[in-house]
């Protein structure tokens, strides 16, 4: 194991860890579902995945490098689909974005779905 | 010990700090809700900050197994986001089909 391996680690871990947070904060803080699932969804992937990098440079064996890696781009492409589904469901719902939320192109294109 | 070693136990622990707070944040959020969607968005964030755990503990331990596990998991929290959405729609549906016949029924003109 040598010096620079370890530092790297500590400090990949170190910065998941802070978008992991990141990304808690935001859920938290945030005003309604969409701007949470903007926070969670980024952040939040961006967090784990770093964390499993930070695990396959630690392991430096390549099962271990592998599975991390298939597992970081199996997030990847699952979170956006996803969160799209959920943000489509809340949306033909009735949720509504906050008043803050000037842009709703989104409620034009439910509008004209429905009207014809 | 070397002082690189040490300094990788310190990033571990605090790692494992900050993660533990973050989780807090997270049921916080789940208890709070508002909404259905707010629910289910933290529990898929739990499952992402739940893989940051099983990342964390296996450089702590030098234990690999979990990382089968983290992507196990990462596949289950994915299928029940989907699963919750699609229940979301259906319900909400249901929900506007009452709200048509009660004002069908209210107001038969």
């Amino acid at each position: 194991m040598s010096d620079i391996q370890n530092i790297a680690v500590g400090l990949i871990l170190l910065t998941g860890s802070f978008f992991a947070f990141v990304a808690s904060i935001g859920l938290l803080r945030l005003r309604d579902i969409y701007m949470r699932m903007h926070a969670a969804s980024k952040a939040g992937t961006l967090g784990s995945g770093l964390m499993m990098v930070g695990l396959a440079v630690y392991a430096a064996e390549i099962d271990v490098i592998s599975r991390a890696l298939a597992g970081v781009v199996f997030f990847l492409l699952t979170t956006p689909v996803s969160t799209h589904l959920l943000a489509r469901a809340a949306y033909l719902v009735g949720h509504k974005p906050a008043e803050e939320t000037r842009i709703d192109d989104y409620a034009d294109a439910v509008k004209f779905d429905r009207d014809g | 010990m070397s002082s690189s070693a040490a300094f990788l136990q310190w990033c571990v622990l605090l790692s494992l700090a900050v993660l533990a707070v973050s989780f807090v944040l997270i049921v916080v959020r789940i208890i709070i809700g508002p909404t259905l969607p707010d629910r289910i968005l933290a529990l898929d964030m739990l499952v992402a900050v739940g893989i940051g755990f099983i990342a964390v503990i296996g450089v702590k331990t030098s234990y690999y197994l979990y990382l089968d596990i983290a992507i196990a998991l990462g596949l289950v929290g994915f299928l029940a986001t989907v699963a919750f959405a699609r229940f979301v729609l259906n319900r909400g549906r249901m929900e506007l089909a009452q709200e048509e016949s009660a004002r069908s029924a209210e107001d038969p003109a």
